[in-house]
């Protein structure tokens, strides 16, 4: 049995959604053009997948196995529809950078990922504790993505200019390509450090 | 008219390539691109199942939703459709067309979480298409995927025999190659616009 703590952990770090297990890089690839939209998408699929990992917990005894996978698209779109609503309404200009990816965090493979192979099976405070990290792993690794494209794609982070005004910006990063290919790289770079401190 | 289909099938299979473009189903990209057989297996379930869905999320959008001013409920609306229905398509084609079925079968459960599909569902209501721009957009966007797969796969198949450096293998070296390729699709870019 793990601990709490390790429970916790394994989603930053060990498994963290992005840099290890590659789920959900949809969101991750589009959203990134700003250190702010991908903190932003972070943030609101991390409300998704503590909600739906709650529900899907508290209805784990309930719901007949040969149904599930139906039941836990309902709680997911359900919660994503209430994001969908609560940012259009508070976040207007948030809610327009990130668009048709609001809708899509239904279909983030991480979240059901969550659904079906934790909640389903753990009590209500593992399910909780196992919702925050790897929702903060996957926050982390969109807003690291995140600060690298807006820095070299735009001289700043979070909006604030960094690289003064001699920088010239690489537009490369602000687009589609710069996308993969900056992720690529720091897949690349993560190995190193994961190789390095034996992490897996 | 005319034009207009023309320009909706060059900007949804070259300029705004799904998958290179607007990271539509970056997912399956990544992982069922090592062959180029099994690329073009998943690429024909994703044609037949992202026209059917988009044609009755259109369909379902406009004649439910619109008129019981619901149109807040659309992402659950489809997801549920493109849910059963690859489902449906499961079943009919296991009874129907077993050879077919043999050959896409494997794919159809992998679809349902595929973003594309939801992806192109809710990009085509946001462009207001109507019925005919709607199956010419769905067909078309789903034969960019599967060019796109297809492309990666042969790449992937060169790749395999390349001596790199244990870091960069898989996923990242993969990515830095979708990188290269969307920024050759970016060429199509302004040829045509809608």
């Amino acid at each position: 049995m793990t601990t709490l703590t390790q429970e916790f952990s394994k989603g930053i770090i060990k498994q963290n959604p992005v840099f290890v297990q590659l789920l959900g890089m949809c969101p991750i690839l589009a959203v990134t053009i700003t250190a702010t939209n991908g903190f932003g998408m972070g943030i609101a699929s991390m409300f998704v997948l503590l909600s739906s990992n709650i529900v899907v917990s508290f209805i784990r005894n309930v719901v007949p196995p040969r149904v599930r996978i139906p039941a836990y698209i309902l709680v997911i779109a359900t919660f994503v529809t209430i994001t969908d609503l609560v940012l259009n309404a508070f976040l207007p200009s948030l809610h327009a950078a990130l668009g048709i990816f609001i809708p899509l965090i239904v279909v983030n493979c991480m979240i059901m990922g969550r659904a079906e192979g934790f909640a389903r099976k753990n009590t209500l405070g593992r399910s909780v504790i196992d919702a925050l990290g790897m929702g903060i792993g996957f926050t982390l690794a969109l807003t690291i993505l995140g600060i690298v494209r807006e820095l070299l794609g735009a001289g700043s982070i979070f909006g604030a200019n960094i690289m003064g005004s001699s920088f010239e910006p690489m537009a490369l990063f602000a687009s589609p390509p710069g996308a993969f290919i900056a992720l690529g790289i720091l897949l690349a770079i993560f190995n190193y450090f994961y190789r390095k401190f034996g992490v897996q | 008219m005319e034009l207009n289909l023309a320009a909706i099938i060059f900007v949804a299979i070259l300029a705004n390539n799904i998958v290179l473009n607007q990271f539509l189903g970056v997912c399956p990209y990544l992982g069922v691109s090592k062959r180029i057989e099994t690329s073009l297996g998943m690429g024909m379930a994703v044609v037949f199942v992202m026209t059917l869905a988009t044609i009755v999320s259109w369909v379902i959008f406009n004649f439910i939703l619109i008129p019981l001013d619901l149109v807040y409920l659309r992402t659950i609306a489809f997801i549920l459709v493109i849910a059963s229905l690859v489902q449906l398509v499961e079943i009919v084609l296991k009874k129907n067309n077993p050879t077919l079925f043999k050959a896409l079968g494997i794919y159809l459960p992998l679809i349902t979480t595929n973003c594309a599909i939801l992806g192109v569902a809710l990009l085509n209501i946001q462009m207001g298409h109507n019925i005919i721009q709607t199956v010419v957009y769905a067909i078309a966007a789903a034969i960019g995927f599967t060019m796109a797969l297809v492309i990666m796969a042969g790449i992937r198949e060169r790749l395999e025999l390349v001596n790199m450096s244990g870091l960069l293998q898989g996923a990242a070296v993969t990515l830095v190659t979708a990188g290269i390729l969307s920024l050759s699709f970016m060429g199509f870019a302004g040829i045509m616009t809608l």
